[in-house]
């Protein structure tokens, strides 16, 4: 069986096991934005119960963990798959994912039976992202258009977009651990605001470069524009979670508007820097690195300079 | 080799991770060893301050609470209620307004009190909503609803403690070691539950009732500073000075932001 046929079973699991990672990440947040993450205080019975009384905040904190066991299980079968049929890259990422979901387990219970949100919950959120890139990642390389043999790019602009979507990518993430940080109380909204204003600059200079080098590479821009368009989501979803935080600050429950323009502004965070890792292997993928391509130009060089002796000395 | 390098790298993060992350699970918290107080109280030159503590200003109305996530606690409320933060009557007298002895108090020897304190859970409720007690003493939750409750303090100095309660199961008692004011106490199952509890090396603090009276009796003679702290309004202290068999009155007041003009 070709290669590309024997992944597309794997790879349609994977995207199935990123699109329940994402309700996954709903969940958590709706723990959070419901203040419900001590609803239960054992772990990893619910009150003694496998399934707990489901009133209250106890039917976010058991539905966070329902999903959690169903992704886990996704995951291993996942990784299982993977050792079998997948790459040596994609068998690699497939065991990361699984070791990334059990730790991910172990933090959820440290929150739990020890408390300390600012600390725990903001490690567990942290998790939860790197997770799910990889798993996107996992969809990505195991995808039909990754096992393709494409034409590959010159990238001759400045900076290269190599490593520019690489500091992207990183800068979301950074944003994302001092969103979460925010959220659970380990840092004030400052560090957030800062890093908005670098993300933005960042995702803007990135897209532009897609654009601009590649606009006629359609694998390059639809990325860039998801990119852009996740941005711009994730901006008015910030100016109104900030605003819906405000007015929680001295609310006795969490608002209806608070929980859905909280979860929501999670969930974009998540989507934009899944579609920056996605955008940055793609780069990786399709542009030649910089190395072959001064080497390319070198060779060229070589073989002009060459042509040029050849037609004086005749 | 550098994969196995990588999850035993990963192993030991999670381990450091579970071990070393989590909250002081013993705070050493230990009750205040009050027979070691070098000093005894002599009853016969003992005063009090007695007062009141009223609002100035209207305070904004507060929304009703939405019950809804639980059947139970709507039913138990026919009517809305509104959360207990602000409870005052229409001549302006406060209630829920922790008065006690901020400074001033030498090392006494105070016996911790045997009776407990009883914080109630009735119609997804607490009942007191502001807690006092001595470091030491017994305080004790129940649950009078037909619904699960989980207890939850967040003290600072003290332990951190987070327990379910199901209908019908027996109190549960705990106790404070450390000294602490406005411990944030929630239930996470009805995140409308919310009560604050001070714990106190002595016993000179009052929890003011729906009139706003307050009274801190049996006080030593000498110069105190006495604070009133109320959970929407802050903190506002006053220094009062007692001789012997001495009664000093006191009065706070709070002042809304449109009272105050803020």
């Amino acid at each position: 069986m070709p290669e590309t046929e024997k992944l597309q079973g794997v790879h349609r699991f994977a995207v199935a096991t990123a699109a329940v990672t994402v309700l996954l990440l709903m969940a958590g947040a709706l723990v959070t934005s419901n203040d419900a993450a001590d609803s239960v205080p054992d772990w990893p019975l619910a009150y003694g119960r496998i399934i707990p009384p489901l009133v209250g905040g106890i039917r976010y904190e058991f539905a966070h963990r329902v999903f959690a066991a169903t992704v886990s299980i996704l995951t291993l079968v996942l990784a299982v798959w993977l050792a079998r049929s997948g790459t040596r890259i994609a068998r690699k990422l497939g065991w990361t994912a699984l070791a990334l979901i059990i730790a991910q387990a172990l933090l959820g219970a440290l929150r739990v039976l020890r408390g300390h949100p600012a600390v725990t919950a903001t490690m567990h959120a942290t998790l939860a992202q790197i997770f799910f890139v990889t798993v996107v990642s996992l969809a990505l390389l195991t995808s039909a258009w990754w096992q393709r043999d494409l034409s590959s790019l010159d990238d001759r602009g400045s900076p290269r977009l190599r490593p520019l979507a690489v500091v992207t990518t990183a800068a979301i993430f950074v944003q994302l651990i001092l969103g979460a940080g925010f959220r659970h109380g380990a840092f004030g909204i400052l560090p957030h605001l800062v890093g908005f204003v670098v993300v933005t600059f960042l995702i803007v200079w990135t897209c532009r470069a897609v654009r601009k080098r590649f606009g006629q590479v359609r694998d390059l821009r639809r990325w860039g524009v998801l990119l852009q368009a996740f941005l711009g989501t994730q901006i008015l979803l910030g100016v109104a979670a900030y605003w819906a935080v405000v007015q929680a600050m001295h609310a006795t429950q969490p608002s209806m508007a608070y929980v859905v323009i909280t979860v929501a502004h999670v969930l974009v965070g998540a989507l934009t820097l899944a579609s920056s890792v996605v955008l940055t292997l793609s780069c990786y993928r399709l542009i030649r690195p910089k190395a072959v391509v001064a080497l390319r130009s070198a060779m060229e060089t070589t073989r002009t300079g060459g042509t040029r002796a050849e037609s004086s000395r005749a | 080799m550098k994969t196995k390098f990588f999850y035993l790298a990963l192993a030991a993060v999670l381990a450091i991770a579970i071990t070393g992350c989590g909250k002081k699970e013993d705070t050493n918290e230990q009750p205040v060893a009050n027979s070691n107080a070098k000093k005894v109280i002599d009853t016969s030159t003992v005063g009090s301050v007695t007062g009141s503590v009223t609002l100035d200003g209207k305070p904004v109305p507060a929304k009703p609470i939405n019950m809804s996530a639980e059947p139970y606690c709507q039913k138990a409320h026919p009517n809305p209620v509104v959360p207990p933060e602000v409870v005052v009557d229409d001549k302006g007298d406060l209630a829920n307004v922790v008065v006690y002895v901020k400074d001033g108090l030498a090392d006494y020897n105070f016996d911790t009190p045997k009776e407990p304190v009883v914080l109630n859970q009735q119609g997804c409720m607490y009942d007191p909503h502001i807690i006092a007690l001595m470091t030491g003493q017994t305080f004790e939750v129940k649950n009078d609803d037909q619904t699960t409750h989980n207890i939850h303090p967040m003290p600072k100095d003290n332990r951190e403690w987070n327990k379910s309660q199901p209908p019908g199961a027996t109190p549960i008692d705990e106790t404070f070691g450390r000294a602490e004011v406005a411990i944030p106490v929630k239930c996470n199952v009805h995140p409308w539950m919310k009560s604050y509890i001070f714990v106190f090396k002595n016993p000179y603090y009052a929890v003011t009732s729906k009139d706003g009276k307050f009274t801190l009796k049996d006080l030593p003679p000498g110069t105190y500073t006495i604070e009133a702290w109320h959970e929407k309004y802050g903190v506002s202290d006053q220094t009062v000075t007692i001789g012997a068999k001495e009664s000093k009155p006191l009065t706070f007041t709070f002042k809304t932001a449109a009272a105050s003009g803020d």
